[in-house]
């Protein structure tokens, strides 16, 4: 069980993370969302002790970090890939850090194994890829067996079969009834692994929900509608209290009715339709939505992009 | 213990331990730095160096002895075979600020710490092995440059063996001046925690101040020279005293006492700021 009470940092002028209390809770895969830039990997650091908080207290089982007594069994972290000294093999890398937990020798080998690393364990790591080192960041969190995992970012820069593979891990650790705790900016992968979501932007959380409950919640229901009679249909649904939006295709996209109604009031009025179909809202789009307001950094899309980003969400 | 273990599925992953393991401990963190110490190649290539430069320095300088000087009143053969050792502080000085920067460079330092966050116990340990390790490859380093120059120098009748008056010291001391020279640096590099930044003070400090100073009035230098690092530790590897006309300084040991508190000044400061600060 992670923590954290008006958890704060504040970095010279900028207010990194801003009064963040939540809880992860144990057994689940904890989703830790928010766009870049909006204190996800301080929160970590602040979670492992790497930086001290400004104010409030984050906790591991009831316990600041650096005063639990057998960190690695209890809280594997992979922060970044990279954490790793090049000039060190794998094998003397994962030695030194397993020895300064007392944790036996046999379990390098093992995590080794785990990982799939066995076969370059005696190379240094500075010729090692960026999934290779993922890996090898992966095998140090596993190297305690531990209860509580955390990753930030975990998939960054991963090719397909890096990503899948780290995402099947996630769900067996979880499965075993690990804790995991991962951070993503990232809505789709959080959407395939995640069971519970912690939303936070520009430093502060904007939801603490399941990942059903954030999609219902943040987004409208949408539906298709096909029918040759378009501009009766868009009255019809107007007066009813949705908006529509005409796509390219012929097809529009009804907001605010769920695809029953829209059915009836065309029935009743006599409107022909040709498709009818309830179109999911993605916890990307419902992400973009919740979010648009605490982007540190906005890129500035111009307008004309704009339907081009709604209609790869839909 | 099997019990605990037993209590979660565990597929693959699962670990049976001994209770007491998995607990962050002195000595596990002592075995963790030596291992760390041990596996990368700039300690091997630093001491390495440390030993050719001195002794073939010294060896050099023995030989130059033997061929031109026919010694005097001020002769010191023990000085003369470790005169390396101007060289030597430098290189270990190296080594000390790397071992801890290269942490920080390479990124080492949050693996270190997310996986032993008892930072007190983790830079004493690092501390040390350094200390250990410095000690022990400097001991060997100043005993051989001393048999070496000694060697080249005794068909010349220069020489002195290891057990005329306060040889003995002055070849350990030799090795214990290395040794705080490394420490000093040691607490530099964790103060900067950057490689370039750490190397450039230490230089300054161990080697451009000693310099510096010969350039001040002599009534200064009379006061100050016994409180520059390099200078002050030097003492503990000479058997002669100063030659007269030179500036006074203190005794050996005192001497000596000077650099390690600079070494310590460096450290403790350094270990202050480093439990407090964001890794």
């Amino acid at each position: 069980m992670i923590e954290a009470r008006g958890l704060t940092k504040r970095y010279g002028g900028t207010l990194a993370v801003d009064d963040l209390s939540f809880s992860v809770a144990p057994g689940k895969i904890t989703g830790f969302l928010g766009p870049n830039g909006a204190g996800k990997t301080t929160t970590m650091r602040l979670i492992l002790g790497l930086d001290r908080p400004t104010a409030g207290r984050v906790t591991i089982n009831g316990k600041p970090f650096d005063e639990v007594e057998q960190p690695m069994r209890q809280v594997g972290a992979l922060l970044d890939a990279k954490a790793v000294h090049g000039g060190r093999s794998a094998y003397n890398h994962l030695l030194c850090v397993a020895q300064s937990n007392n944790l036996p020798r046999r379990r390098v080998d093992e995590v080794l194994g785990l990982v799939g690393l066995t076969s370059v364990a005696r190379k240094r790591a500075k010729g090692f890829s960026l999934g290779m080192g993922q890996r090898l960041g992966i095998a140090a969190a596993l190297l305690g067996d531990p209860q509580i995992l955390m990753f930030d970012e975990p998939v960054n820069g991963l090719d397909p079969e890096g990503i899948l593979w780290i995402r099947n891990l996630m769900k067996a650790l979880a499965a075993e009834g690990r804790t995991i705790f991962v951070s993503s900016h990232l809505m789709s992968e959080m959407e395939n692994t995640a069971d519970h979501l912690l939303v936070i932007g520009r430093g502060r959380l904007i939801a603490d929900c399941t990942v059903d409950e954030f999609i219902a919640a943040n987004s409208q229901q949408n539906v298709r509608v096909r029918t040759p009679q378009p501009d009766q249909l868009a009255k019809l649904v107007a007066a009813a209290g949705a908006t529509v939006r005409e796509n390219g295709d012929g097809s529009m996209v009804v907001s605010g009715l769920d695809p029953a109604r829209v059915g009836d009031l065309a029935y009743e009025n006599a409107v022909r339709l040709h498709e009818l179909a309830p179109v999911h809202a993605s916890l990307e789009q419902a992400f973009m939505e919740l979010t648009a307001s605490s982007v540190e950094f906005h890129a500035g899309v111009p307008e004309a992009e704009q339907p081009a980003l709604a209609g790869k969400v839909a | 213990m099997a019990t605990t273990t037993a209590a979660r599925p565990t597929a693959g992953i699962g670990l049976d331990l001994l209770r007491s393991a998995g607990r962050v401990t002195f000595a596990g963190a002592l075995r963790s730095e030596f291992t760390k110490i041990r596996s990368v190649r700039s300690t091997y290539w630093a001491l390495i160096a440390m030993f050719v430069v001195v002794v073939g320095f010294g060896a050099l300088a023995s030989y130059g002895a033997a061929t031109h000087n026919p010694g005097g009143p001020g002769w010191d053969p023990t000085r003369q075979s470790l005169a390396g050792l101007y060289i030597g502080q430098l290189i270990i000085g190296v080594l000390g600020v790397l071992v801890i920067s290269s942490e920080y460079s390479t990124g080492m330092i949050r693996t270190t710490l997310t996986t032993n966050p008892h930072r007190g116990v983790m830079i004493a340990a690092k501390g040390v092995v350094f200390t250990v390790v410095a000690f022990l490859a400097s001991l060997v380093t100043a005993f051989a440059a001393f048999f070496l120059g000694q060697a080249l120098m005794s068909s010349h009748h220069l020489s002195t063996t290891i057990g005329s008056p306060h040889v003995l010291r002055a070849v350990i001391g030799g090795a214990l001046f290395l040794t705080a020279c490394g420490v000093l640096a040691f607490g530099l590099g964790l103060l900067l925690r950057h490689t370039a930044a750490g190397i450039g003070t230490m230089v300054g400090l161990l080697f451009v101040v000693t310099i510096l100073v010969n350039f001040l009035p002599m009534s200064w230098q009379n006061d100050i020279d016994k409180w520059v690092p390099a200078l002050a530790g030097g003492q503990v590897w000479m058997v002669q005293p100063q030659p007269p006309g030179s500036t006074p300084m203190f005794g050996p040991w005192p001497s000596f006492a000077v650099l390690c508190g600079w070494a310590a000044l460096a450290v403790v400061s350094a270990v202050v700021l480093f439990r407090r600060r964001d890794a």
